[in-house]
């Protein structure tokens, strides 16, 4: 990943990015499921897709997984075009785990899984399923009936699944959906050891804070592609730079204390004894407001750079959207 | 094509493995040989030797073809929609498998069982018949060209079952429709063997020759037409 664009790292060997989407569109009937997307995701990134629920998700990763034909544009998977012709050979390089876990109930953990060994051809598929499992601490489950596992183990059974393949881009949809948060943070916690593997990770989420914490970079989908970027890259381009500073008692002149200093741009009070200065440079901006604090005689009790979420980027856009489309 | 025989292997192996443990599908595949087991039984035991000059004229095991008529049916009505009622076909269909091999190793699955099934209660109506009938009603029973037809036609016949039955899943949305659908549709393959059996269409060497081809023809195409009508697109997302 280049931190000066954002844009995707080069895939090791061949320089090609481990999905690469054109303009890719996928209607059902008259039904925009999404419409002219275009992204990269570099080799071994962990890329997030967020966006709320009907805005093309699912079938973004269904379609990348060759399960659905796109409609319109082009799309390189693993650095394969997907078209009909390359449905096999795309999905041994990759693997998907969907929402619902999709485990064969009645059949042992080992028994789901020697299936998938076999049908992805998997050499030595005891050892492979003995790491598979290990990798998702499961090892002394393996003969347990998959019925008779919680939410959160059957989603590791399913994690283990999609690693049997050693995939170069693995699909997660959802990973999370209705874990609660102790199995949420094992996820989390596999999710980040497989990004350290150096596994191309295309994560679909609703929760955002899972997005700030494992994703390079995310992309927000509304039906169409809304941004993308580092977090913090959005975070910059949407919202102004601020500082906010809190004092024990409200300044009598605010205005005389924060007018000309260096990076400070504007300021507005936002409660009896906050003010929030819109700044170039945080880092500038801070030192001369303390020491103008200070020599002022105010009791300051903090000044901090004022954060903004990837959740409140995302509820700006989606916010936007939906002003657009009432207007 | 080249078909994967591993990756046949995996889906008739795991149907194997549902199989064991669902107790459901045991009780279906068992349930109708019963039925065509228990009623001719308490027929041939009462019959009198008398009895044995019209039965050498007719066919009546060949009633005994109607469980690979309608075992495999009601089985095969669950491969598809099954697997969509239970969340679990769009894991499979992102693996590198073909909707070829999906459903050849789905159709084997059905298949073995069933014909052995069908095997194994002919047989034990055949030891039924040798042992405890008259044995004049025995030798009109146990014709070699009955035995013949009965192990031709078993496997022809509960293959023809098994594609309708696929088809029909992968068209139903939900497995209890599928099942009734199948059944009814294994039907008419059931009544053209009890016709035969009961002698309302006479049997000849040409007669088994064309519907045993015709049978074989429509086992190979069905595998063909399942194979280029299977849509993962509308079993994923049932939009069409």
């Amino acid at each position: 990943m280049s931190d000066r664009d954002g844009g995707p790292t080069p895939a090791g060997d061949s320089g090609a990015p481990a999905l690469s989407v054109e303009h890719l569109s996928k209607r059902f009937g008259d039904r925009v499921a999404f419409d002219d997307v275009s992204f990269e995701v570099g080799d071994g990134e962990v890329f997030g897709f967020l966006g709320p629920n009907g805005a093309g998700k699912t079938t973004m990763v269904r379609t990348l997984g060759t399960l659905l034909a796109p409609s319109a544009g082009a799309a390189f998977v693993g650095g394969i075009p997907l078209t009909p012709d390359n449905g096999v050979e795309i999905r041994r390089r990759i693997a998907v785990m969907p929402e619902s876990p999709g485990l064969y109930l009645r059949l042992t953990v080992a028994e789901n899984l020697e299936c998938f060994a076999d049908l992805y051809e998997v050499p030595d598929p005891t050892d492979r399923i003995g790491r598979a499992l290990r990798a998702v601490n499961l090892a002394d489950r393996a003969h347990d009936a998959c019925g008779a596992l919680s939410k959160g183990l059957r989603q590791r059974v399913a994690l283990a699944r999609a690693l049997l393949s050693d995939p170069e881009v693995l699909f997660l949809d959802e990973p999370t959906a209705g874990l609660d948060p102790v199995a949420t943070r094992d996820v989390h916690q596999l999710i980040a050891a497989l990004s350290r593997s150096g596994v191309t990770i295309f994560l679909t989420t609703h929760r955002l804070e899972e997005a700030e914490r494992l994703c390079d970079r995310v992309a927000i989908l509304n039906t169409t592609l809304r941004t993308i970027g580092r977090p913090a890259q959005l975070r910059e381009q949407l919202f102004a730079k601020t500082l906010t500073v809190r004092t024990l008692v409200a300044l009598p002149d605010p205005g005389g204390v924060f007018a000309g200093l260096p990076a400070v741009d504007g300021w507005r009070q936002d409660g009896p004894a906050t003010y929030v200065l819109a700044v170039s440079e945080q880092a500038v901006a801070a030192p001369g407001v303390t020491r103008a604090l200070v020599a002022a005689g105010a009791d300051v009790l903090s000044i901090g750079e004022s954060h903004h979420s990837l959740e409140d980027v995302y509820l700006e856009l989606i916010d936007q959207d939906q002003e657009a489309g009432q207007g | 094509m080249r078909v994967n025989s591993r990756r046949v292997r995996a889906i008739f192996r795991k149907e194997l493995r549902e199989y064991r443990h669902n107790g459901f599908i045991i009780w279906t595949m068992a349930i109708f040989p019963l039925i065509f087991l228990i009623q001719p039984l308490v027929v041939v035991f009462v019959l009198p030797a008398s009895a044995a000059a019209q039965l050498s004229h007719e066919h009546l095991l060949l009633y005994m073809l109607g469980i690979p008529a309608i075992v495999p049916a009601a089985v095969a009505a669950y491969a598809v929609v099954g697997e969509r009622q239970q969340g679990t076909l769009e894991p499979v269909l992102t693996t590198p498998i073909r909707r070829q091999e999906f459903l050849l190793g789905k159709a084997l699955a059905a298949l073995v069982p069933s014909v052995a099934v069908a095997y194994v209660v002919y047989a034990f109506f055949l030891a039924c018949v040798e042992l405890f009938t008259q044995p004049a009603v025995a030798s009109a029973l146990l014709g070699g060209p009955d035995l013949l037809a009965q192990l031709l036609f078993t496997p022809l016949l509960a293959g023809w079952s098994i594609w309708v039955g696929m088809a029909i899943s992968a068209r139903a949305s939900d497995f209890r429709v599928a099942q009734q659908l199948s059944i009814l549709a294994s039907l008419p393959t059931a009544v053209v063997a009890s016709l035969i059996a009961f002698n309302v269409i006479h049997p000849t060497f040409s007669l088994a020759l064309g519907l045993a081809a015709a049978l074989l023809l429509g086992d190979g195409l069905g595998w063909r037409i399942m194979s280029a009508t299977f849509d993962r697109e509308r079993l994923i997302t049932s939009t069409r």
